[in-house]
């Protein structure tokens, strides 16, 4: 098997006193598309940006392709990594298409003008996620499910080697949902590496073949959907109870939660 | 669908730029016309044009010639630099530190490099030709001055801890605030220590053109050019940060480097207007502002625009500073900007309410302030 695309190896880190990740290791290869799923302040957000080069270790490494990651300079970091953090707010004063033009900036020269090809590629983005009819509008006067949207749209234009996700689809309604994670799996089946963190249990496992569990800063569980995605170890990792059915359409586990649940477990 | 289809606002953008371009080059014909010896447009650009080299049509009268060019082409042309330096310092302060707020004025700088420049003369550090201000030495003390400044307001305002991008606006302008007062007062204190080194406090103060000419010009234009340059140069990086430390970081910027010469160009500019003006208030405010509600936050037209905006701004408060008052005597032209600037502010107030620029409230607030 050839390296990795992205490892981490006994990654630590965190942003006050206390580490929030306690040794994680991962290894995602090229072209896989996996979810980080866990309970609220397990860690997925942190290790999300320790993934993206903003986190420094504080002990262990990641790696891209080989290399360690902060042996990278920004920019060439910015080419090979397209990551959309959670809970952005829009700044004021840019239009949409000039929001996600700046996805261009680490392919830009000296003084940050714009090829034709970045050009293009902003054009691309905004086709694909829907956003060509904003592309005029103000991105701090648009619903947070649009604003959503152009920064899915912005990491595209940046690049579709990997694309790290934090929470993408949190802000859309059902039907946009839908669509951005199917949009998400033909990038992927099209060769995008992508690493979602996902609240919604379900939707991970009817989207994503491979399935990543946090629990207080570890890797608790790994593997493909349908070997991990059992009612003992969700009720282990979520401390509820939760029954595992088969969904009517695709087949894919589901998880359903019981009334109740919580303290038939706990007590 | 082409990348160009439907830009409506990047499309009228070279035409704001060049109208703005157009006002002023005109304002800077008229103003060069204005004063005791008036002279019509056309007069002066023919007795311009004849000091350059070129004659076209009747001569001029050798003496009002040498009145447009030698003593008001030079100060128009120092009042426009000391106005496009100021704006673009402002326009950069406040992308930088994303605080609609900020500019030389507000964060203290302007006060600290004429604190510099008064320290210089006072000492007699700049030696004899300090005591008409001509020197070398005083656009570098005035330079020294101003990032001591910044580094002092920026140290108070973050005394809490956070990183660059969490400082809160208020803390901010109030840490200008306490710091101008200061220096100001301290400026009063050289004066009175030694009434013949300082030549007017008023000038360190409220700023003026008065005297002023090429010498001035020939001792501010490398600070000047280095400080435009490198402003324009990194004019796309000031978008970037525009979206806060994470977002720009995730898209490949080196945000501490970045706003490390960005605050350096920022410095610069308003040290080296302050060493030949005095301190002119307001405009790093109003231009930016103005010209953002037109052509949006993009800093590679914002940036041009404001410097020939704010260019425009201070040659025409210079006009009224000498004008205004009957009699010949002069207004400082710090009066005029403040009197014309106050309450235009209060009007881009009232009309779009003032938000903050929002730091980001999320997971990694506090985690990288510099690298």
């Amino acid at each position: 098997m050839s390296a990795p695309l992205l490892e981490a190896r006994g990654l630590a880190c965190g942003y006050g006193g206390a580490d929030v990740l306690r040794g994680v290791d991962l290894r995602l290869a090229r072209g896989e598309l996996a979810a980080l799923l866990g309970p609220n302040g397990s860690g997925k957000t942190t290790l999300l940006m320790a993934l993206a080069g903003l986190l420094p270790p504080r002990s262990g490494s990641v790696q891209l392709a080989g290399r360690d990651l902060r042996s990278l300079a920004p920019k060439e970091r910015a080419r090979r990594v397209s990551c959309v953090p959670q809970r952005l707010e829009a700044p004021e004063g840019f239009s949409v298409r000039e929001l996600v033009r700046l996805g261009r900036f680490a392919r830009t020269g000296l003084f940050g003008g714009y090829s034709q090809d970045d050009l293009d590629a902003a054009e691309a983005a905004m086709a694909e996620t829907g956003c060509l009819d904003l592309a005029e509008r103000l991105a701090a006067e648009l619903s947070g499910g649009e604003y959503q949207r152009v920064l899915l749209a912005r990491a595209l234009c940046q690049g579709r080697e990997l694309l790290l996700l934090d929470e993408p689809t949190s802000a859309l309604d059902l039907a946009r949902r839908v669509e951005a994670l199917d949009l998400l799996a033909r990038l992927n089946r099209a060769g995008s590496t992508t690493l979602l963190a996902l609240h919604d249990l379900n939707l991970a496992a009817l989207y994503c073949p491979r399935l990543i569990f946090l629990k207080a800063g570890r890797v608790a569980l790994d593997g493909p959907t349908r070997d991990v995605f059992t009612e003992e170890n969700l009720r282990e990792i979520y401390g509820a109870d939760i029954r595992v059915a088969p969904h009517p359409v695709t087949g894919a586990p589901q998880a359903h939660l019981v009334p109740g649940g919580a303290a038939a477990v706990l007590g | 669908m082409t990348a160009e289809a439907g830009e409506t606002r990047a499309k009228g953008r070279p035409f704001w730029l060049a109208l703005t371009a157009a006002a002023s080059l005109a304002s800077a014909l008229v103003a060069c016309g204005v004063g005791s010896f008036p002279s019509t447009p056309a007069e002066t650009l023919r007795a311009l044009m004849q000091a350059a080299g070129f004659t076209a049509g009747a001569p001029v009268d050798p003496s009002l010639a040498v009145v447009i060019v030698d003593i008001r082409l030079a100060r128009v042309l120092l009042a426009w630099c000391a106005g496009a330096a100021l704006s673009v310092a402002g326009c950069v302060f406040q992308g930088v530190l994303r605080n609609p707020l900020a500019d030389a004025f507000t964060l203290g700088v302007s006060g600290g490099a004429a604190f510099g420049a008064s320290l210089a003369i006072v000492s007699g550090l700049a030696g004899q030709a300090a005591l008409t201000g001509d020197t070398a030495l005083l656009p570098a003390c005035a330079l020294a001055g101003a990032m001591l400044a910044l580094l002092l307001v920026l140290g108070l305002s973050r005394a809490g801890g956070g990183p660059l991008s969490g400082l809160r606006r208020e803390t901010l302008v109030l840490a200008g605030i306490v710091v101008s007062t200061f220096l100001a007062a301290l400026i009063s204190l050289l004066k009175s220590l030694d009434e013949e080194s300082v030549a007017s406090i008023v000038f360190w103060i409220m700023g003026s053109f008065q005297g002023r000419g090429f010498e001035h010009l020939r001792l501010v234009w490398p600070y000047l050019l280095v400080g435009f340059g490198l402003a324009l140069w990194r004019a796309r990086e000031l978008d970037l940060l525009a979206l806060g430390e994470t977002q720009a970081r995730l898209l490949g910027l080196d945000a501490g480097r970045s706003r490390l010469w960005l605050l350096f160009a920022a410095s610069l500019l308003s040290g080296a207007a302050v060493a030949v003006s005095g301190v002119i208030g307001f405009v790093g405010l109003v231009a930016p502002h103005l010209l953002r509600l037109v052509l949006g936050a993009g800093h590679r037209t914002l940036l041009p625009a404001s410097a020939l905006f704010g260019g425009l701004l201070v040659v025409w408060s210079d006009v009224a500073a000498r004008t205004i008052l009957p009699g010949g005597a002069e207004l400082p032209v710090g009066v005029v900007t403040a009197l014309i600037g106050g309450p235009f502010f209060c009007l881009l107030l009232a009309r779009k309410p003032l938000r903050p620029l929002r730091p980001l409230r999320g997971a990694l607030r506090g985690s990288g302030g510099g690298e």
